[in-house]
């Protein structure tokens, strides 16, 4: 009997779980996965807390409703992995042999990265969105606040949802327009990116949607340290810059465990093969979602096109072949801008996001980098295509591979 | 493709302003483009950090971000952005003759 182990309960490794379980012979094969908490967020649906148009309790539903009953799911911190005993090491100290390891710990927030952000003052002037509780906590304070400026800053790159940023002050012009003191309320984006988005064209229209939204951006900002006192953030080059209410996207990191098993890289992501997906150096080790160090972004979307990937390859590996699918890092992100219009954005490692129509049988199209209502709809219904479709593993009318079909190339 | 003079020659950059060729690079090169950058001489800590660039570039294919930079090329973050005004791990990467950082999209 040969041992499937997942690490991570959370998009990609249910996505695994449910794929490998539907294929994998129950007489060859068991089936584990492993993950710190019994709850699946909906993380996209964090954004949406703050502004009162989704409760948390909402988006929260057991991990364990989602694994077909062959699964055993163990609720376990990981200690750490050792791959050259082929063993995965819970922090109980219960030791899991394994024949093929799927690695989808995630990547998480950590505020105390830097210096000054993480004080008395966390929670009270200074909040995250990023989690269960930070999304909660700004709820509660926009609700009596009274205006004042508003920075969201960036830490550094890479964050989880790179789009996040840009839909937080879209959603948060839309908030308080609606609630008649859009004129109280100064909005900025601090970022150490040198525009609103990574890739020249759609940084070019994100920049502007940020524009007339009245948004101001102060691009090319490193954060060295928050001086709560005084309010204000310090760059490392020493320029500052003053809030009155910070929401700030802290470092991102991997899981503790893969720095424990010195698997990462400085930020505990894990070096993997940008195509085949397969560990660094590691044959039985495969990589999957935000936990991987590559240049794709960390994303539901691209968890569930790796997924497709991934599952090609490991078929292969059990059967002592090479892996031969090749993911391109394909991404497809909705992006809320608030007034029930969206963007959407469809790209891969090489072809940046591009304006045009992304055709989608059925339903579509929705328009790629202009906003429109029908984009607003695509990401709502999400939250419905991902509990009952995407977590299951089923068939997406989207292909891994990104398509050209629609696109206009600049 | 826009190219530029520098030491004496047209040499090609990408849409980010970096060489578009490796191979086009020299210490001359790079002086030419720190003063581009605004940075008017090289001091030898400047070039450590240059080398440590190219080092892990030529290892791993990008290079190193910032945090990286810090912890393993030996000059501390405040010193950093002192050599390197306004984003280090960008401003030595063109420096060094290397693509801007992919980091992450």
């Amino acid at each position: 009997m040969r041992h499937m182990l997942i690490l991570g309960g959370g998009t990609a490794g249910t996505i695994m779980a449910n794929k490998l379980a539907a294929a994998l012979d129950e007489r060859d094969w068991r089936i584990t996965v492993v993950d710190e908490t019994e709850e699946h967020y909906y993380q996209p649906g964090f954004l949406f807390v703050p502004f009162g148009t989704y409760r948390m309790r909402e988006i929260v539903k057991p991990r364990r409703q989602y694994f077909p009953g062959r699964i055993k799911f163990i609720v376990s911190a990981i200690d750490r992995i050792e791959p050259e005993k082929k063993t995965v090491l819970l922090a109980g100290g219960e030791a899991l042999r394994y024949d093929v390891l799927i690695i989808a710990t995630g990547a998480n927030i950590h505020p105390e990265q830097t210096e000054g952000l993480m004080d008395e003052e966390w929670g009270k002037s200074k909040f995250d969105f990023y989690t269960p509780k930070g999304a909660e906590r700004l709820g509660q304070f926009f609700k009596t606040w009274q205006g004042g400026k508003l920075i969201l800053s960036v830490t550094e790159m890479p964050i989880k949802c790179p789009v996040a940023p840009l839909e937080f002050l879209f959603l948060a012009d839309a908030y308080f327009t609606k609630r008649g003191m859009r004129d109280k309320v100064d909005l900025q984006l601090v970022t150490p990116l040198s525009g609103a988005f990574t890739k020249p064209t759609s940084s070019r229209v994100l920049g502007e949607f940020l524009a007339r939204k009245g948004v101001s951006v102060t691009p090319d900002f490193d954060l060295g340290r928050v001086d709560s006192k005084e309010k204000k953030l310090v760059a490392w080059d020493e320029t500052e810059v003053g809030y009155d209410v910070l929401v700030s996207i802290p470092t991102n990191m991997g899981n503790a465990c893969i720095a424990r098993s010195r698997l990462g890289n400085e930020l505990n992501f894990v070096p993997t093969n940008k195509e085949t997906l397969q560990a660094e150096g590691l044959e039985d080790v495969f990589v999957i979602g935000d936990a991987t160090n590559l240049p794709s972004s960390k994303a539901g979307s691209v968890a569930h096109f790796q997924a497709d990937i991934l599952f090609q390859n490991i078929l292969e590996h059990i059967d002592g072949r090479p892996p031969v699918a090749h993911f391109d890092g394909h991404a497809n992100c909705f992006i809320e801008s608030g007034f029930g219009k969206g963007l959407l954005i469809d790209f891969n490692y090489e072809t940046e996001p591009l304006p045009g129509e992304f055709p989608l049988p059925g339903v579509g199209p929705f328009s790629l980098l202009q906003e429109s209502p029908i984009n607003h709809y695509g990401k709502m219904m999400f939250r419905w295509v991902y509990w009952n479709l995407l977590l299951r593993g089923l068939e997406l009318p989207i292909e891994a591979e990104m398509s050209m079909a629609g696109k206009r190339v600049q | 493709m826009e190219t530029m003079n520098m030491a004496g020659k047209a040499i090609e950059l990408d849409a980010d302003g970096h060489l578009a060729h490796r191979g086009d690079w020299n210490e001359e090169v790079a002086r030419a483009l720190a003063t581009q950058e605004g940075i008017p001489e090289l001091t030898p800590q400047h070039w450590t950090v240059i080398n440590f660039m190219r080092a892990v570039f030529d290892k791993e294919g990008d290079a190193p971000s910032i945090r990286r930079l810090t912890k393993e090329s030996g000059v501390d973050t405040k010193t950093l952005y002192q050599l390197f005004p306004k984003g280090p791990a960008k401003r030595s990467a063109k420096i060094a003759g290397l693509p801007k950082p992919k980091g992450c999209i």
